[in-house]
């Protein structure tokens, strides 16, 4: 066993895990933060995406154990102070960028680098980010016009369309 | 304009906070106190006889608690089919048992064959590894037409052959078709396959079983779109459970479309089992497990033929299918390749003629059930490739020879035995022409080959039958479930509202939708009412989402429910303005007196139900809480045009999706952000089955595309942005709503539109193509042109 | 997966050390391994994690080389090369998706020799020198087929060095499950003539197309490749395309790459 301890959304965390456990499975059954999904178990989908040290990684290829004395951030740490949405999720909800919800925290977890490295993303720019992101139920069309709007963007098809 | 939250408006969705925050409540988010884990081992092989199952070693290990197998499910029953097909020559279909756990033989790669139960995930599949299976190898029936062979290897040795029924459609029609088809001056044929695919909602299945001793009551959380009839099939069928003694919970769902109808061996698995370890079970389906344990969708291999007189009118259609049912029937397998299907092939057309065979086979494959259309989509793609296939042998505008063909006056009553209420395909196609600049496909087309491309444009037009119903007629079709909806309206006394529906939302916003329509006919705001679902501890018999039916049937249930509840709360007013019941208004929350400025507001009247003081006790039940049941007179037929503009790059036979356009007829519209995403989703899916996706299996019945490795999902650079409109609106006659629902629309109509705006590229190119089958990959359709170009020299 | 004992040393040494022991096998990323381990194919009862290793994880650039440390990330390279070697970054920034390009390593890549990976193309491509913590490996010698390398048992990349071509491209046609190359192509245009790899394609892993080579060398434009002919014998056949298809794309990258850099 390992003892590890990491930060966690801003919080001190500890724990014991085996070699083999995945961080996604220390923050779901040990931290019970379930906001981070498993979708697949060939590191495709990306419903486990969080950050760790800031940068977007899948939580369910990267071991626990790896994550000792790092930082590490998921979706229920995403919102604003006083528990509202923050502006990526807002536009989420604004532009109907979700529907039964289990992709989306990995939605957000990429949009959120991907606006930090890129403040002002093409539709193209966007579509190649989140190749790693599968969602099966907006067809994207929502998602790409939330991170749009998300960074002060046009969203209007006419704006897209010219691109 | 709507109003705010009502009916009409395109309401941000309620659920969303949850979802966003990561405070979902999805199944695998529940861990009940004290709960053991469950790991299916399964079949590595199609077909094989059980030799020996040795559990000792792997019961030995560290942490399990038991290891199931068959011989533990002695008393219990298969699991249960909920449709009965009648063959043409009047048998019943060849129906299977189904067990829990394999008994004897394994049909499918995956068929589960014993299940570990340990303290933890990991022990359960550590331990897997030491279980001894002997099993002897069979050959395998995998491909449909081979196995109807004679002597082709048997899926059931209990059954006379593969074939599952030889259903006929209309059978009274079959000779005059022949004849027509004979007479016709011109007849397009086309062979096709509908790809198999699967589902793949972005959550797994999960199933958790949990039993109360003192009470002897068992509660199954389960990702399914329709608790109730888990509940029924299961309890009933299954482990022999009174209903009062079975609590099924669908929390939070992660996507269905379709898959999730169906009751699976794992969630009676886990209820059994709980019982017998007086222990939670709890089981997460891993993504390769779902590959090949979660039913499957599509998989037909059909001949069709369009007969046409000397001006280019339809006079006859004759399809027959070759329908694959995988090696056991899934709970609404047989009716998705006959009543939802043959139902449809009049399409938007007033065809005289149409008669439809299909033939349900039995091979060692996954189970194959509804998925996302279900039948429809099977039936619009033959039916809009073939028309594409004959305005080209013709030499005439596809767009043409549709218009020529549409149903024009309703209500029209189709040779196969179903009637539209409504509907105005030529507006839709006028709306899809418009909106898709078709006018400026050819400059477009000019600017692509300059750049060495071929540009395609493609359209179908498509029908569907949602809100499947109504019962009595459904019974007589073989169902053996009813079709109705159901919904309490339970008024609190301060006015709030809480609605318990038997729809399930996975995805779909129900929350939001349905909480617009009771804000709409109250006049309070919708954050005064809740939706309650998924739970059949708190909700009334319900049958569930599925068939584009939530708003439809669920909907209509919930207004009837909300009439009752607004009936006796006008009575209430009367009584405590003293005035005539006939004379009470009910708006914007208001009751008031018709022609007066008497009023009195919906709190105070909800408060007297509860508090009845001032109450006409002697003629009126305190409480104000109705429940409702609505059992829909017909189908809805919701219809559009679809139209689709790809570039095919003909050197490597890429095909890049440009536009999309779906011009829909959902009749009246609760929200239209909603239904607009709805759409998205659907032409996603149907742009994954006609572009990418495949569930393919060798020659022994192994699983080729078993992870996403192999089976390509659409990902965002897959698609472009879509242009959606459901402007043209012909409400439904009749329900309540004039609703049609749109839940499944995209992914029906849209794998037709792209097949026929590559086959247009391609035959612009100089190509001469007349198909290529699904799933169009680069590598099929670069064959295609060398196969053409050879042909040329 | 199997479970196993996670060491995650701080220095080339100590990581050599610690994959003497039987059943040891080196990590530096996972991106791949880590699926396998959960897919139970492989099952090493030690993994040494080489991700910790500070001495690992650099791109210096001197001269008219690149040196890659063996723990850097696809992320990394693909930034820290863009002005040097862009046609290196070019490939870094388009391996899986932003997340796998955070976590994946080049010495992974390399060491693992995936058929299907994008570096083995970019490392044979350039003409590339392997490092490992004993010696110094050709690319033309490192790779021995699918999933071969000449690695020994416990050796460990710990650099690449690149040699800047006068430019470079990889045309990549990706298979649109796993979002792998189904073919892709690696040309680099140095003075001494020019490299065109092949990954994706070939049943023995990532290859020279020596053929389109010899004639680039001479003509660099994509008109000498058309009439060259790719032999499709070892050319992997399946769901997605055929060994045909795969020799036919073979040529288009090349050709589209040379146009590209023409």
């Amino acid at each position: 066993m390992n003892d590890i301890k990491m930060k966690v959304n801003g919080r001190e965390v500890t724990g014991s895990v085996e070699g083999r456990t995945l961080l996604v499975e220390f923050l779901r059954n040990d931290l019970r933060l379930t906001g981070t999904h498993v979708g697949c178990d060939t590191s495709q989908c990306g419903a486990c995406l969080v950050h760790v040290d800031g940068e977007v990684v899948k939580a369910c290829s990267m071991f626990a154990a790896e994550a000792d004395g790092r930082e590490v951030t998921t979706i229920e740490g995403m919102a604003n102070a006083d528990g509202s949405l923050n502006t990526i999720q807002q536009a989420f909800q604004d532009h109907h960028g979700l529907q039964c919800g289990f992709c989306t925290p990995g939605m957000v977890m990429a949009a959120t680098t991907l606006l930090r490295d890129n403040p002002k993303p093409s539709e193209t720019d966007i579509r190649e980010y989140l190749d790693g992101n599968i969602c099966r139920c907006t067809g994207y069309h929502n998602i790409v016009k939330a991170i749009m709007a998300a960074s002060g963007q046009e969203v209007d098809r006419a704006a897209l369309a010219a691109e | 304009m709507p109003k705010d939250g009502g009916i009409g408006d395109s309401t941000r969705r309620r659920e969303d906070i949850r979802f966003l925050t990561g405070a979902g409540r999805y199944s695998d988010d529940i861990n009940v106190h004290g709960q053991t884990y469950a790991h299916f081992v399964r079949s590595d092989v199609a077909h094989g006889r059980i030799r020996s199952i040795d559990v000792a070693g792997a019961e030995a290990m560290p942490g399990v608690l038991k290891v199931f197998t068959s011989k533990d499910f002695e008393g219990a029953g298969g699991v249960p089919c909920g449709w009965l097909i009648t063959s043409r020559d009047g048998t019943p279909m060849q129906e299977p048992k189904h067990p829990i756990l394999a008994e004897g033989k394994v049909r499918h790669v995956g068929d589960p064959i014993a299940v570990v139960v340990a303290e933890t995930k990991a022990q359960a599949r550590d331990a897997a590894d030491a279980l001894e299976i002997d099993i002897e190898m069979l050959d395998a029936a995998c491909d449909m037409k081979a196995a109807l062979e004679d002597g082709a290897p048997r899926v059931h040795d209990d059954l006379s052959s593969n074939l599952c029924y030889d259903w006929g459609f209309v059978e009274d029609n079959r000779e005059a078709v022949d004849e027509a088809i004979k007479a016709a001056a011109h007849v397009t044929t086309l062979e096709l396959v509908n790809n198999r695919l699967v589902a793949n909602p972005m959550e797994p299945r999960v199933a958790i079983g949990e039993y109360n001793p003192a009470t002897d009551e068992h509660t199954l959380y389960t990702t399914s779109q329709n608790p109730h009839v888990i509940r029924l099939l299961m309890g009933a069928f299954v482990l022999n459970i009174p209903e009062h003694k079975l609590r099924v919970v669908a929390p939070d769902v992660g996507g269905g479309f379709g898959t999730k109808i169906f009751h699976y061996a794992e969630e009676a698995f886990v209820t059994f089992a709980a019982k017998a370890l007086r222990r939670p079970v709890k089981w997460t389906s891993s993504r390769s497990e779902a590959f090949m344990s979660d039913a499957h969708g599509r998989d037909h291999v059909t001949k069709i033929e369009l007969a046409l007189d000397a001006d280019n009118n339809f006079t006859a259609l004759r399809t027959t299918t070759l329908a694959n049912m995988g090696a056991y029937l899934s709970t609404f397998a047989p009716s998705v390749p006959t009543w939802l299907h043959g139902t449809l092939m009049a399409g938007n057309y007033k065809t005289p003629l149409i008669y439809v065979n299909v033939k349900a086979v039995f091979t060692n494959t996954v189970p194959v059930d509804a998925y996302r259309g279900a039948g429809r989509p099977e039936a619009t793609f033959q039916l809009e490739r073939v028309v594409d296939k004959a305005a080209r042998e013709l030499g005439v505008s596809p767009v043409e020879l549709r218009r020529q063909n549409f149903i024009t006056a309703f209500p029209y009553a189709t040779p196969v035995a179903v009637e539209y209420d409504t509907g105005n395909y030529h507006a839709t196609m006028d709306k899809l022409l418009e909106l898709s600049d078709y006018s400026g496909f050819e400059t477009r087309a000019t600017d692509s080959k300059s750049r060495g491309k071929l540009r395609g444009f493609g359209i179908a037009h498509y029908i569907e039958a949602c809100g499947i119903a109504p019962s009595n007629l459904v019974g007589q079709l073989g169902a053996r479930a009813g079709l109705y909806e159901s919904a309490t309206v339970r008024v609190n006394a301060t006015g709030s509202i809480s609605v318990m529906t038997g729809s399930h939302s996975h995805g779909q916003g129900h929350e939001t939708t349905f909480a617009q329509v009771i804000s709409e006919m109250i006049g309070i705001d919708a954050s005064q009412v809740d939706i309650v679902h998924g739970d059949t501890a708190r909700t009334p018999m319900g049958m569930g989402t599925y068939g584009s039916r939530s708003i439809a049937v669920g909907g209509s249930a919930m207004v009837r429910a909300a009439e009752k509840v607004i009936a006796k709360a006008k009575r209430i007013a009367a009584h405590l303005m003293e005035a005539s019941e006939g004379d009470i208004e009910l708006k914007d929350g208001q009751f008031t007196i018709a022609g007066t400025d008497k009023s009195v507001a919906w709190g105070d009247v909800t408060l007297a139900a509860y508090v009845p003081h001032n109450y006409p006790l002697e003629e009126i039940e305190p409480g104000l809480e109705e429940t409702a049941f609505y059992d829909p007179a017909n189908f809805t037929y919701p219809s559009g045009g679809y139209g689709c503009e790809v570039e095919v790059d003909p050197e490597t036979g890429h095909v890049k999706v440009l536009a999309f356009t779906a011009a829909d007829d959902f009749g009246n519209v609760i929200n239209p952000m909603i239904v607009d995403g709805q759409v998205h989703g659907g032409v996603a899916q149907g742009i994954g089955q006609a572009m990418m996706e495949n569930c393919a299996y060798d020659a022994e019945g192994q699983l080729i595309s078993a992870s996403y490795m192999d089976y390509a999902m659409p990902r965002a650079g897959d698609v472009p942005m879509f242009t959606v409109d459901a402007s043209c609106a012909t409400p439904c006659t009749h329900n309540p709503l004039g609703v049609k629902g749109c839940g499944e629309a995209g992914a029906i109509g849209s794998p037709p539109a792209v097949v026929n705006a590559v086959i247009d590229a391609l035959q612009r190119g100089g190509y001469d193509v007349g198909h290529i089958d699904m799933p169009l990959i680069p590598s099929r359709v670069w064959q295609a042109i060398q196969d053409a170009t050879a042909a040329k020299r | 997966m199997h479970n196993f004992e996670l060491v995650k040393p701080t220095s080339i040494e100590d990581a050599v050390a610690a994959l003497k022991e039987e059943e040891a096998q080196p990590y530096s990323g996972g991106q791949t391994l880590l699926p396998t381990m959960k897919a139970r194919l492989a099952a090493p009862t030690k993994l040494v994690s080489l991700l910790g290793i500070d001495e690992l994880r650099y791109v210096r650039i001197e001269g008219d080389q690149v040196h890659v440390g063996g723990a850097t990330t696809h992320a990394t390279v693909a930034r820290e090369t863009k002005e040097a070697y862009p046609g290196l970054a070019s490939l870094a920034a388009r391996i899986g998706d932003p997340a796998v390009r955070n976590r994946g390593t080049i010495g992974g890549s390399l060491a693992n020799n995936d058929p299907s990976a994008c570096y083995p193309a970019a490392a044979l491509g350039s003409g590339a020198t392997i490092k490992t913590d004993r010696r110094e490996i050709a690319a033309d010698d490192f790779f021995e087929g699918m999933f071969m390398t000449a690695l020994e048992e416990g050796e460990i990349v710990t650099g690449v060095t690149f040699p800047i071509p006068q430019a470079a491209r990889y045309e990549k046609f990706i298979q649109p499950a796993s979002r792998f190359p189904l073919t892709a192509v690696f040309v680099a245009k140095y003075d001494a003539g020019v490299r065109v790899a092949v990954t994706g394609a070939s049943e023995l892993g990532v290859f020279r197309w020596t053929e389109a080579e010899e004639a680039l060398s001479k003509t660099f434009s994509a008109d000498a490749v058309k009439d060259l002919k790719v032999d499709d014998a070892d050319m992997i056949s399946d769901l997605h395309g055929s060994g045909a298809y795969r020799a036919h794309l073979t040529k288009v990258m090349t050709a589209r790459a040379v146009t590209a850099l023409s």
